[in-house]
């Protein structure tokens, strides 16, 4: 089914590149794959790709560490070591709760944050010393490049990509093992 | 509506009018039923209708409270202590110094209903410039879209703030004690309010309170001409004005704003301060106008106007209704906090009053102002949709109104508080005079407009 060559188009411009975006699908064209520098705004719409769940974590990692934060609180300021601090004798959770406020806020920011950022590494198959899988280094810079799926329409595509206002069109052929 | 007009309907006309006879009707019910003598004060509470539900509250909160604040938590509010102070002065003020304090806070009772409610929808037009100005100062894109929605509220600004002006000139001509500071009997018998008389005077007060209004008009009646200007312009002189004034009007706004609040709020409590009263004030003012723009908004386009304004205008007016909302919460907390954990007598009465006597309006604020915005609003989907805007707005409106009717009850009418006739009267008639005002001037000019530079950027804008 699916062949081994690519054709990759490269765009200097996150504006030119949502709109040819938008007519590669347009035209039935399925694009595998859209490297760029920085996160374009709209572009997960354009691609059609599904809304990202990790606001959901987001409000999960924040909750579970607000409950640590509580937790924690407790064990250290009323059970293990209660102490009268400023005239104000730590026996009662509740009452000593005001104090506990910035550290239940700190704790799921600090939750909510790290859990995310390895959530993010996780799902993106990320981690220390990984070899880059982009195909140009051009677009750890200021270019933009769209991957698509050749299936004997190498023409076709590419005059609808030179209209799209791509600067430079490449085949690719992609190696066996990386499917 | 062909050329982008606005008319405002009889409908909605004989609504805000219905609306001020009803709460100008409750207003005077409630000013004609306040006591004229003591013996009345006394009957009236002894009414088992009055301070129903009051004294339970107080109990409680009272039991729960009473371990951790020791002996502040018998320290009262300032009128207490100017009393204490006026009883030990001896026999010219007569026996009945309990009564007498009871007379008083009923007889603040209507004025105070008046008050809280001039006073909020003031806020929330003062808090609308204010956001207009940040806008125009920061050239933003995506809000011109709104200008003339937000030039419509800030309409009210004039006549509410005159109304307040007018309440506050009352007061220092002694028609009520709302500012115990103003009475000189009290200050003759108060060192600490004696050390303030330099800034705490009536001439003064009221000469501030007309540079403040003075400045904040001035700059809306121009930022408006010049709006309206650039609609037929062909050069954008008329915006590079607009920008300038704005960014000058906001310098002179973050200081009038927190010298208003020490003067109109603060002062009620004249032994009382906080130093971040005034961002406390802003925040509420700031959220509550935003708000009022994101609600006038929505009935517009719900009525056809606005073509222009779409989903993504409304989504980043709840992102700041998100945002502004946790925003009052941190001052809230902050000042809270550490009034709480230092426990100074004369700083911790202000909040003992409160939680004790003002149990579920203080406490349900919060829920109404934070917790519920914060976990309605938290959902990127839920900004985009009118419905939960609209709920969402409605419950922060009325929050924050509670959050004025929390900061100045309390030092007016004690725990003599009540939702009542008098209070939903003043709230109906300012809430009718608010409607009339800013939709007449909605209705004075193009929704659209159109000759803003940035217009472009605010009609195409989407996220």
């Amino acid at each position: 089914m699916s062949s081994n060559q690519v054709i990759h188009a490269l765009y200097d411009d996150d504006d030119t590149l949502l709109s040819a975006v938008k007519s590669i699908r347009d035209e039935k064209h399925h694009i595998e794959e859209v490297y760029t520098p920085f996160p374009v705004h709209g572009l997960d719409k354009a691609l059609g790709l599904a809304d990202t769940r990790i606001s959901i974590m987001a409000f999960i990692y924040g909750c579970i560490g607000f409950s640590v934060a509580v937790m924690m609180m407790n064990y250290i300021m009323i059970v293990d070591w209660p102490q009268n601090i400023g005239g104000k004798p730590s026996f009662s959770y509740l009452e000593n709760m005001p104090a506990f406020v910035p550290i239940m806020f700190e704790m799921t920011v600090f939750f909510a944050a790290h859990l995310m950022v390895i959530t993010f590494y996780l799902r993106s198959k990320l981690w220390p010393f990984k070899a880059a899988e982009n195909p140009n280094p051009l677009t750890t810079d200021d270019k933009f490049l769209v991957e698509i799926e050749l299936h004997d329409n190498e023409k076709d595509l590419k005059s609808l990509l030179k209209k799209t206002g791509a600067i430079d069109i490449q085949i690719i052929e992609k190696k066996e093992d990386d499917e | 509506m062909e050329n982008g007009m606005y008319t405002f309907t009889n409908k909605l006309r004989n609504f805000s009018i219905i609306l001020m006879v009803v709460g100008f009707l409750g207003l005077t019910y409630g000013f004609l039923t306040s006591p004229d003598t003591v013996e009345e004060a006394q009957a009236m509470v002894a009414d088992p209708h009055h301070g129903d539900g009051h004294g339970a509250d107080h109990g409680e909160a009272h039991d729960a409270h009473a371990d951790d604040h020791g002996a502040a938590a018998h320290a009262d509010s300032a009128h207490d202590d100017h009393h204490e102070a006026a009883s030990s002065h001896g026999e010219e003020h007569g026996e009945d110094h309990h009564g007498e304090h009871l007379l008083h806070q009923l007889q603040n009772k209507p004025w105070a209903a008046l008050y809280v409610a001039a006073f909020f929808f003031m806020m929330i037009a003062l808090g609308t410039l204010a956001f207009y100005a940040v806008n125009r100062a920061a050239q933003a894109g995506w809000s011109p879209a709104l200008f003339r929605v937000m030039e419509g509220i800030t309409a009210y600004l004039l006549p509410g703030a005159l109304v307040v002006f007018v309440i506050l000139a009352l007061s220092g001509m002694h028609f009520n004690h709302l500012f115990i500071w103003m009475d000189p009997e009290v200050v003759a018998h108060d060192k600490l309010i004696q050390g303030k008389v330099g800034f705490l005077n009536v001439p003064g007060f009221l000469l501030r309170a007309l540079f403040y209004i003075a400045g904040w008009t001035t700059y809306r009646y121009f930022s408006r001409k010049f709006s309206l200007a650039q609609d037929q312009a062909t050069d954008i002189s008329n915006h590079k004005k607009n920008f300038r004034i704005s960014a000058g009007f906001l310098v002179f706004f973050i200081v009038t704003e927190s010298m208003m609040s020490w003067d109109w709020i603060m002062s009620i409590d004249p032994h009382w301060f906080s130093t971040l009263f005034g961002w406390y004030v802003f925040a509420s003012m700031f959220v509550s106008g935003i708000t009022t723009i994101a609600l006038v908004a929505i009935y517009l386009k719900s009525k056809g106007y606005l073509e222009k304004v779409n989903n993504s205008h409304i989504h980043d007016l709840g992102k700041f209704m998100f945002g502004i909302s946790i925003f009052w919460t941190y001052l809230w907390f902050s000042q809270f906090m550490l009034i709480w954990y230092s426990n100074i007598p004369e700083e911790v009465t202000y909040f003992i009053t409160r939680i004790e006597d003002y149990n579920l309006p203080f406490f349900g604020m919060l829920v109404m102002n934070f917790i519920f915005p914060l976990l309605i609003l938290m959902n990127s989907d839920y900004k985009r949709m009118n419905y939960f805007i609209v709920m969402t707005g409605i419950v922060i409106l009325l929050g924050h109104y509670i959050d004025v009717f929390n900061m100045i009850m309390p030092s007016a009418v004690g725990d003599q508080w009540f939702i009542g006739i008098a209070e939903l009267g003043g709230f109906a008639f300012f809430f009718g005079l608010f409607i009339f005002v800013v939709f007449k001037e909605i209705s004075k000019a193009p929704l659209h407009a159109s000759g803003d530079p940035l217009m472009g950027e605010s009609e195409r804008f989407h996220y």
